[in-house]
């Protein structure tokens, strides 16, 4: 079963660490099912953000609503960098998160082994993260994330460290599965090709995030494929946000 | 075999060295008896020696086991917060910086001639350094791990249980290896005072001036303290064989 995505807003969001104001007077409406993708140059406050919509961080001040509200566990979250338990097999990392929340062991087995197959690991399930590669450790972070099948996934710069081409593999199922399940996905990068290849709409918070430089919608198809990374359309739209990512600087 | 060879090797150099040093008369043979006759002793008084090292075994064994788990016990408690990390750590370091020895006659009135005392000494001498390294692997736990399992609501005992101490694992692998040594001595010192053992025949031996039976009692002292270390080390390596690179290849 699909899961609706959940929508947000927040308003006039501050956050401040120490003397630093990291967010200040931020407001961003973000609608069910959207793929966003929040660019900006480092130090702007966008992971801040991230962690503020997850719940890990509160704001100073401001409010974030999100609809429909009260569904506990309704989200995921995917760090930069895959963050596995390194003592426990694919599966077991995978089925954590079910494990947390008291799903009994037969039911969260079943699901963590549908997950991994969405990411292409259904033959990694007994390995440890030690023998995986880092493409193989992100999937698995992916499929912890996607287990309890969430409303909203949200993404720190989550590909970063990987090879281009392993890179590419995952932007393309990333897509993929966003329509597969209808989720929101939120996905923090400071990479301009991934942010226009892989979402809907492009935000490029201002230096020190008090506000949006640029709120773009991406006029691209909505399945994609890396056939797409050498169009003109793709390039038009990189071209806008490098734009705005420029006068940031 | 093949791993023990390498120390065997200084071991067998320098006991044919020891025994040509002191046949050739260049050390006198009541300072440093040559090895032929430890052997003798050690053969001559097994049953004794013998009796002595079941006895040193169980103190320092049971002295052994108590500061394993009193010591993670306590750093479990310490790492709940900062403020009770304040409050008692400084304790905890008392049992570090006591000398064992100027305490002994202290713990013979406390807790009478025999085992009790022993084992008490033992449990002085070797508990700090499981604090210090639980304590020390606990506190750098992964804070995104720590992150991941409140998104998904954790209980305390969750986190403690399937994240905290399997990630301090090989920290505390370490405060053990340490601590089995240190219980040795610490029984040792235990019996020098207040019980019966290697400690009671070493301290016998000396005052009649038979230093072939000292050493004999050092050897099988320092036999103890090597099982116990081998002990821990296949605790470590069935441990963490699969997850740690200390264990790996």
């Amino acid at each position: 079963m699909t899961e609706a995505g959940v929508a947000l807003r927040l308003q006039n969001i501050r956050r401040t660490f120490g003397d630093l104001t990291v967010i200040d007077n931020l407001s961003l409406d973000i609608a069910a099912g959207e793929f966003l993708a929040i660019l900006g140059p480092s130090g702007c406050g966008k992971s801040t953000l991230l962690r503020i919509v997850a719940g890990l961080t509160p704001p100073d001040s401001g409010t974030l609503q999100i609809t429909p509200p009260d569904l506990r566990f309704q989200n995921a979250f995917v760090f930069q960098e895959a963050h596995l338990l390194p003592w426990r097999t694919v599966l077991e990392n995978a089925a954590l998160p079910l494990e947390l929340m008291g799903v009994d062991a037969a039911e969260r087995t079943a699901r963590a082994r549908a997950t991994l197959a969405e990411v292409g690991l259904a033959d990694a399930e007994s390995l440890y993260p030690a023998q995986l590669s880092g493409g193989m450790r992100m999937r698995v972070s992916l499929a912890r994330a996607l287990v309890t099948k969430p409303r909203l996934l949200l993404l720190d710069e989550p590909f970063a460290a990987l090879d281009e081409i392993t890179r590419f593999r995952l932007d393309v199922r990333l897509r993929d599965l966003w329509i597969e399940r209808g989720m929101t996905v939120i996905f923090v990068t400071h990479s301009i090709t991934e942010a226009a290849f892989l979402a809907d709409r492009a935000v490029v918070l201002t230096r020190r995030g008090c506000g949006i430089k640029l709120d773009r919608r991406l006029d691209l198809p909505r399945a994609r494929d890396n056939d797409l990374r050498l169009s003109p359309q793709l390039a038009v739209e990189m071209q806008a946000l490098l734009g705005a990512m420029e006068e940031e600087g | 075999m093949r791993k023990a060879l390498p120390a065997a090797i200084p071991f067998l150099v320098v006991t044919l060295a020891l025994e040509w040093l002191v046949r050739a008369g260049f050390v006198p043979a009541f300072l440093v008896p040559p090895p032929s006759a430890v052997l003798q002793t050690m053969i001559h008084d097994w049953p004794e020696l013998f009796a002595a090292l079941l006895k040193t075994s169980a103190g320092a064994v049971i002295g052994f086991a108590l500061s394993a788990i009193g010591g993670i016990a306590f750093a479990v408690f310490l790492s709940s917060s900062r403020a009770i990390q304040r409050a008692f750590y400084p304790y905890a370091v008392f049992f570090q910086t006591v000398p064992i020895i100027a305490i002994a006659p202290l713990l013979v009135i406390w807790f009478g001639y025999g085992m009790r005392t022993v084992v008490a000494s033992a449990f002085i001498a070797s508990i700090f350094p499981v604090i210090a390294n639980t304590l020390s692997g606990i506190l750098s736990t992964d804070p995104a791990l720590r992150d991941l399992f409140r998104l998904y609501g954790a209980t305390s005992s969750a986190t403690l249980w399937k994240l905290r101490i399997p990630a301090a694992m090989p920290q505390i692998l370490t405060g053990l290896r340490i601590a089995g040594g240190l219980a040795v001595i610490g029984a040792i010192v235990g019996e020098f005072i207040g019980g019966q053992g290697l400690g009671s025949v070493v301290d016998i031996a000396r005052t009649q001036q038979r230093t072939d039976k000292v050493f004999a009692a050092v050897l099988l002292a320092s036999v103890l303290g090597l099982a116990l270390f081998g002990f821990i080390n296949i605790v470590s390596r069935l441990a963490l064989r699969r997850w740690h690179a200390s264990e790996q290849n």
